[in-house]
């Protein structure tokens, strides 16, 4: 499969008459979107609200973040099985509106959604900080069930990521980055002295509020399963996801998937990245035996000689994380972890939940537990109530100057296990 | 938590449906349960269904307090 | 601003006096700078001084542990120094061991900063890396001039009681305690490096090298069921309807009690979880499938068990530290002892 991203560099998001990208800066209709996110009868009103890096702006609670992209040539259109229909992607060229995203607000659990501020000391554990982003303030109707708010909130980030997404159809991107994801014999063949490497990622797939999907499927069905590595950039995978907010990939990362990145930079220079393996985090001991064991058995069937693995989130998915890795490494496949810690406030705790001398590459995402002091902000989008019981909260964390006392653990991708961030900890 | 209580000189069954954690952590009695979001339940069932599940693990549980144990181990449900 | 006062700590060898055949002499306080201080001197520039240097013998002090302690502590009282510092000690294994044995004295007994510095696997590095700081250094006397500097500046941050960072930036050895850096790299970058080192059989060093878990010994089985009070615990949340004490949903920094006396069944009306970690909609329809109370009531009814204990204990598990879980548990554990409670239900998500 061949990939070209063609990325679109946005200066500038401004409200308008017309939508349209004109000279690097994203005009917004908000009319014609509050009426499409309005055909959706489970809510109530939306606002919508633009807040740019620096400025003294503190969003939360977020849901998800997602970077608007379009399909311009090649078969399906981004979003397959949820937003447009199912057909293979991650072929062909796709324009990517870079700088830009769109943040969508709402309190489905009260304390699963994570805050991001654009400036002060919070803005430098979260990558949302530096792009640009159009703010959509949901309010849902009255007694609506968790479960219905959380589907109904995702599919309106993913439709206007999509609508606005397709302003950049006819634009010349800025810069065209090629990907190559080559059958596994060919790839094998082309490159026959390079060490064959996979990258396994594990996907959040604990329970209705904790989902991810692919391709339309919510992946706690899912047997361990492959994909193009390319599929990933044109929207395969998708976050559905309330969870703790700094180890939770928003849709944005899983798009804009580091690993793959960096695996790709690599490729064909130190190692052959011809694998890409998608695995689950579920609730049953069954489900993390026999997908563990199925993440295995790929990667010793297809031969690989080194595996990155990521995990999704904390607590038991830690032991998905070691299965994994334990597993993996007996069937003589070299790996290195990505994870995340929660080593207490002191930081003098056990990290994971779970620990195996097999897992002797680590690379750490940061201490979740680190407690941070966010200053006043002036403006706030969505609402501040939740901030005491948010994860990572504490009762009186809020002080009279509405300064913010919590741990990184309730800013969104402060942690993040896909090793988007500089952040680390010894 | 489990460890603290057993040094302090009480048995204690642990009912957790992770079970590897369980062992990390060093329970000694370990009853596996059903799901994480309701070990002791399922939702998809009747009510007296459910309390029938429950019955069966806790059930379970107190046979892992009567029995003597040198090593962890896990009480697999019959 | 006057210079901070500084004593140094060294061997024999280090202070001219001579190798092995003098390691027996006795401790001895010397108003100033002596061998390696005249480098501490010139890496401490206006901000502190050395002015009096302790000697000892290796062997006198390992030997004469108590003693030499206490003279040395006794040198310390009267100088009353802002800052001592030992070493460091490279491989040198009676001095590492030395060098950490007198600051963590210094430190715990008079409450003075202390830095010392030494090779990894000095054994004194084993030994003391989690009570004092210990910059890491090679293991021979030709890495003083790197090791002098980095001493001087952690020792520095120490008495100015400025935030301490990562061991890898401020250069000491890994003491259990987990700090937060940003790095040059990206995560997903460091792991690609990290395999492609992996593969090809070169060093690598892990970020989070796994720990050792402690077992405890299991407790005698209970003879007769029916005679013993059983308590219920869980690290799921499960808390009166309002969560009356604010358990956070993540990273508890306390735990409840809660009287059940009465209470035969837990409904939606009354019980909910504070937990943040799992989908909560199912524990708060109905908190049994959590804490199974409903059912230990019947087993109390049929006899099964002697009684339920009138108060379970309650935690959100998670991320919640293994350190916090584990002093909650010791807590309430002495209650449930004191309330003669004889065995434990323990329930978790």
């Amino acid at each position: 499969m061949n990939l070209k991203l063609g990325y679109i560099q946005i200066r500038d998001i401004q409200f308008a008459k017309t939508s349209a990208i004109k000279d690097g800066v994203l005009n917004v209709n908000a009319k014609e979107l509050e009426a499409l996110v309005l055909e959706d009868e489970n809510f109530a009103s939306v606002k919508f609200d633009i807040a740019r890096p620096g400025e003294s702006v503190r969003i939360m609670p977020v849901k998800d973040v997602i970077e608007p992209r379009v399909k311009v040539s090649g078969d399906g259109d981004i979003f397959p099985g949820m937003i447009s229909k199912v057909q293979t992607v991650g072929s062909g060229v796709t324009h990517v509106l870079k700088g830009a995203a769109i943040v969508t607000t709402g309190q489905v659990v009260g304390f699963q959604e994570g805050i991001i501020d654009m400036t002060g000391l919070g803005a430098e554990y979260t990558p949302f900080s530096k792009t640009l982003n159009l703010v959509v303030d949901f309010t849902p109707i009255k007694n609506l069930t968790p479960h219905k708010y959380e589907e109904s909130l995702r599919k309106a980030g993913l439709r206007i990521a999509y609508e606005i997404g397709k302003l950049g159809k006819e634009i010349t991107p800025d810069e065209v980055k090629e990907y190559e994801f080559l059958p596994l014999l060919e790839s094998i063949a082309k490159y026959p002295n390079l060490p064959k490497v996979g990258y396994v990622q594990m996907l959040q797939s604990q329970g209705l509020l904790h989902d991810t999907y692919v391709y339309g499927i919510d992946m706690k069905l899912s047997l361990t399963t492959m994909l193009s590595p390319t599929e990933v950039f044109d929207g395969a995978i998708l976050s559905g996801n309330c969870v703790s907010a700094c180890d939770k990939n928003t849709t944005y990362h899983h798009q804009n998937n580091p690993v793959i990145e960096d695996l790709f930079e690599q490729h064909g220079k130190t190692l052959n990245f011809c694998a890409m393996i998608i695995t689950n985090e579920n609730v049953f001991l069954m489900d993390k035996q026999r997908s563990s064991d199925w993440t295995a058995k790929l990667t010793k069937y297809l031969g690989l000689d080194g595996a990155i693995i990521s995990q999704e989130g904390f607590g038991n998915p830690d032991t998905d994380l070691i299965m994994n890795c334990k597993k993996v490494e007996e069937a003589g496949v070299k790996t290195v972890i990505i994870t995340d810690e929660y080593a207490g406030r002191e930081g003098t705790s056990q990290s994971l939940a779970d620990a195996d001398p097999a897992a002797d590459a680590v690379v750490t995402g940061g201490n979740a537990n680190q407690v941070i002091t966010l200053p006043p902000l002036k403006k706030i989008i969505g609402s501040i109530g939740h901030v005491e019981k948010i994860a990572g909260g504490f009762k009186g964390n809020m002080a009279k100057d509405g300064s913010i006392t919590v741990e990184i653990q309730a800013i969104i991708g402060a942690t993040n296990e896909l090793g988007f961030n500089r952040l680390s900890a010894r | 938590m489990v460890k603290e209580v057993e040094r302090a000189g009480i048995p204690v069954v642990h009912i957790c449906t992770v079970t590897p954690i369980s062992m990390t952590v060093g329970a000694n009695r370990i009853v596996p349960a059903i799901a994480i979001p309701y070990p002791l339940g399922n939702p998809t069932k009747s009510m007296e269904e459910e309390k029938q599940i429950r019955r069966k693990i806790l059930l379970r549980s107190l046979e892992a307090l009567s029995m003597e144990v040198s090593e962890q181990t896990i009480f697999e449900m019959k | 601003m006057s210079k901070l006062k500084v004593i140094h700590y060294i061997n024999q060898f280090y202070a001219g006096i001579g190798g092995e055949e003098k390691a027996d002499i006795k401790p001895e306080l010397r108003e100033g700078a002596v061998g390696p201080g005249a480098a501490f001197t010139a890496a401490f520039g206006d901000k502190a001084q050395i002015t009096h240097t302790i000697i000892c013998g290796d062997s006198y002090f390992n030997e004469n542990l108590e003693k030499a302690k206490k003279e040395i502590l006794g040198f310390v009282k009267k100088v009353k120094p802002d800052l001592f510092i030992a070493g460091p000690a490279f491989n040198a294994g009676r001095y590492g061991v030395a060098c950490g044995t007198i600051c963590d004295l210094v430190q715990s007994e008079l409450g003075i900063p202390v830095i010392t510095g030494m090779y990894r696997e000095n054994p004194g590095a084993e030994m003391f890396k989690n009570s004092v700081y210990i910059v890491e250094t090679n293991n021979s006397a030709v890495d003083m001039r790197n090791a002098v500097p980095k001493m001087a500046k952690l020792g520095l941050k120490i008495v100015k009681k400025e935030p301490i960072g990562a061991s890898i930036e401020d250069g000491y050895l890994p003491n259990g305690v987990r700090v937060n850096f940003f790095d040059t790299d990206r995560g997903s970058k460091r792991a690609v490096d990290m395999l492609v080192k992996k593969l090809a059989g070169k060093p690598f060093t892990t970020e989070y090298p796994m720990p050792d878990f402690e077992k405890v010994p299991p407790n005698k089985a209970i003879k007769d069921m029916s005679k013993v009070t059983v308590a219920l615990v869980t690290s799921g949340g499960i808390v009166p309807y309002g969560n009356p004490d604010h358990i956070e949903s993540s990273s508890a920094s306390k735990y409840g009690e809660y009287d059940i006396t009465g209470v035969m069944d837990l409904t939606e009306s009354t019980y909910e979880t504070a937990h943040g970690g799992y989908d909560p909609v199912y524990a708060n329809q109905d908190a049994d499938r959590v804490l199974p109370v409903d059912v230990l009531r019947e087993f109390e009814k049929e006899g099964k068990i002697g009684k339920l204990h009138h108060k379970f204990y309650t935690t959100t598990g998670n991320g919640t530290s293994t350190k916090s879980s584990k002093a909650f548990a010791k807590e309430f554990a002495q209650k449930l002892l004191y309330d003669k409670v004889g065995a434990v239900i323990l329930t978790s998500t």
